[in-house]
């Protein structure tokens, strides 16, 4: 085993490999710094550590925390939504969350049959977990949980503070909430793809965020479900799909699912993402209708399996960055709000 | 010289491997380290405590990146094999032709079969071999055996991803690899939701596969936990060995 060896293959595929290391001299420094410990076995890891350093974590790389942090934004964001819409006054964060229903929730939740409607409250249930849940898991590891912004801080009509948006009726009218709620979902499922290269050096950190994440693609399933079967539809995942993924959408992204419930607004959940530059190499951003993984096309490399053009890029979800997700999360917070 | 695709057209082509080394080195760029650390290791490592993990007529999937590639290789066959082997079945057959569930059960026999090919594809020459199933306990005659086993195959694939996430080394490499299942579960999970809708409307996030009561996590589960059920569908020579993944 060459370690030279091995930096030289790199090279040859990432010529700027050595400008990505502080120097070529200072990379041998470190691996020198690891001493005596540095046996066969180990070096692998202490390897690892290098590339990461150099490809990995630049000064602007968010850090563990960084990704929590932003996590728990967005899970104010679905939280205080769901809030709004079913239960309470929208407040988050503290603790159980409220149960007292409004004369307007109580409008929204008829439009549902009882079995959506319940579906509702599960969801609403995980996204007020999942604050408590990140709070609490930032706090143990010694850092400062952001605080819940105050619920005047949004406006999920996308109206920026006027509360007439192009969501407007999003809590009184059932297809446009579960239009919003699809939105968000989707959007959650993205950003957390796009956040776990960050917390790898955290084995518990990771697999937590990857727990919410499987489910975050749950709700985004059971509300696609339910706005293909209909609000009232009490068997909803018995509604085929129909021809028009914006209105009638299947459980899972097909392309860019015709920009989505509200393509004017909603297209960039589904669009491509700007890569950072401290994005890990190799790590990027397509849109959702991307058919090449691994740098494998895989629509023309498994055209023998004579399968619909759909189902390459339905097979896979694509992660955003923090950039992008920011922008479509801004879509819901007033004019002037700092919290994104 | 026709270079129209034309699957099947013409049999040179269709039995020609589907992929090419040229295009598995591209998926391998960035695995330069990994690949030349994974060969350290291995000849580094002969002590004479290390265990040795290919216990007779089983299928080790290795550790590290690989290991956990070649698990979700594993399991992708699995799944991939029990929807192929359903649309052989009178449930499937006696379905209509634009019912949701007919639609639902090929786009799923689509998906996994694009995620077999594609960790085979990746893996190249590190991949474990093709597994033969055992699928002689599901009636595919019925509806509740069907969906049954649907629900728990997704269920399953979406525990073990979340919970072999950590056994991926954190290398460049092994940062990509981290990314491409993510692609890859969250799809599994909008699988299973709606199977789970379909056994029973509204149970997408219940309490057997989710802490819905205390913090709204996905119960993810350890390989060894993983291959406990996976193996009961496997035939002796092919069930899984993850002792590796530690």
């Amino acid at each position: 085993m060459n370690f030279f060896h091995i930096l030289s293959e790199i090279e040859k595929t990432d010529p700027e490999v050595f400008e990505r290391f502080d120097s070529r001299r200072e990379v041998f420094k470190h691996l020198t710094g690891f001493g005596k410990k540095l046996t066969a076995a180990t070096l692998p890891m202490a390897m690892g550590a290098i590339f990461n350093k150099a490809y990995g974590q630049t000064s602007s790389a968010p850090s563990v925390f960084d990704v929590l942090n932003f996590a728990l934004k967005l899970e104010y964001l679905e939280a205080t939504f769901y809030n709004l819409g079913l239960a309470g006054d929208g407040t988050v964060g503290t603790g159980a969350a409220s149960t007292t229903v409004s004369a307007s929730q109580t409008v929204l939740r008829n439009q549902f049959s009882e079995t959506n409607r319940n579906a509702l409250l599960k969801i609403r249930t995980d996204e007020n977990n999942h604050v408590n849940f990140l709070r609490a898991a930032i706090t143990q590891a010694g850092g400062t949980p952001i605080a819940a912004p105050a619920v005047s801080q949004f406006d999920f009509t996308g109206g920026k503070g006027n509360n007439a948006g192009p969501f407007a009726g999003v809590f009184s009218s059932a297809a446009v909430f579960l239009a919003v709620a699809q939105s968000l979902e989707d959007t959650g499922v993205r950003a957390y793809k796009g956040g776990a290269p960050y917390l790898a050096s955290n084995k518990d950190v990771l697999t937590a965020a990857l727990n919410i994440h499987s489910v975050e693609a749950r709700h985004a399933s059971r509300l696609r479900t339910m706005r293909r079967g209909g609000p009232l539809n009490n068997e909803a995942s018995k509604t085929a799909a129909g021809s028009n993924p914006s209105t009638s959408p299947k459980s899972w992204i097909s392309g860019q699912d015709g920009g989505g419930a509200a393509p004017t607004y909603t297209a960039p959940i589904y669009g491509a993402g700007q890569a950072p530059s401290y994005t890990p190499a190799g790590i990027t951003f397509p849109a959702e209708d991307n058919v090449t993984q691994g740098g494998v096309n895989l629509q023309t490399t498994l055209a023998s399996l004579n399968f619909p053009a759909a189902a390459f890029s339905e097979a896979f979800d694509e992660p955003l960055p923090v950039p992008t997700v920011i922008t479509i999360a801004q879509t819901f917070t007033i004019t002037g709000s700092t919290f994104f | 010289m026709s270079k129209i695709t034309q699957p099947g057209g013409d049999e040179a082509e269709f039995a020609k491997p589907l992929y090419t080394p040229i295009k598995r080195r591209s998926f391998f760029m960035y695995a330069g380290a990994t690949a030349g650390a994974t060969a350290l290791l291995l000849s580094g490592c002969d002590d004479d405590d290390e265990t040795t993990n290919d216990m007779p007529g089983m299928v080790n999937v290795g550790s590290s990146s690989l290991g956990v590639l070649n698990y979700a290789y594993a399991l992708e066959q699995l799944e991939a094999g029990f929807y192929t082997a359903l649309r052989d079945g009178s449930y499937y057959k006696g379905l209509g032709a634009t019912s949701a569930e007919k639609q639902i059960l090929d786009d799923l026999y689509y998906h996994e079969v694009i995620h077999r090919e594609f960790f085979k594809a990746a893996l190249g020459t590190n991949a474990i071999k093709a597994l033969e199933p055992d699928f002689s306990k599901i009636d595919f005659s019925s509806r509740t055996s069907v969906l049954g086993t649907a629900k728990a195959f997704e269920d399953l694939g979406v525990a073990a991803y979340n919970g072999a996430g950590r056994y991926i080394a954190t290398d460049n490499a092994g940062l990509n690899y981290l990314v491409i299942a993510g692609k890859i579960v969250s799809v599994e999970a909008r699988h299973a939701a709606l199977i789970r809708d379909l056994v029973s409307e509204g149970s997408f996030v219940d309490s057997d596969v989710v802490t819905i009561a205390t913090n709204g996590l996905e119960i993810s589960k350890s390989p060894s936990e993983v291959v406990t059920v996976a193996n009961t569908f496997l035939k002796d020579g092919s069930k899984l060995n993850v002792s590796g993944l530690v």
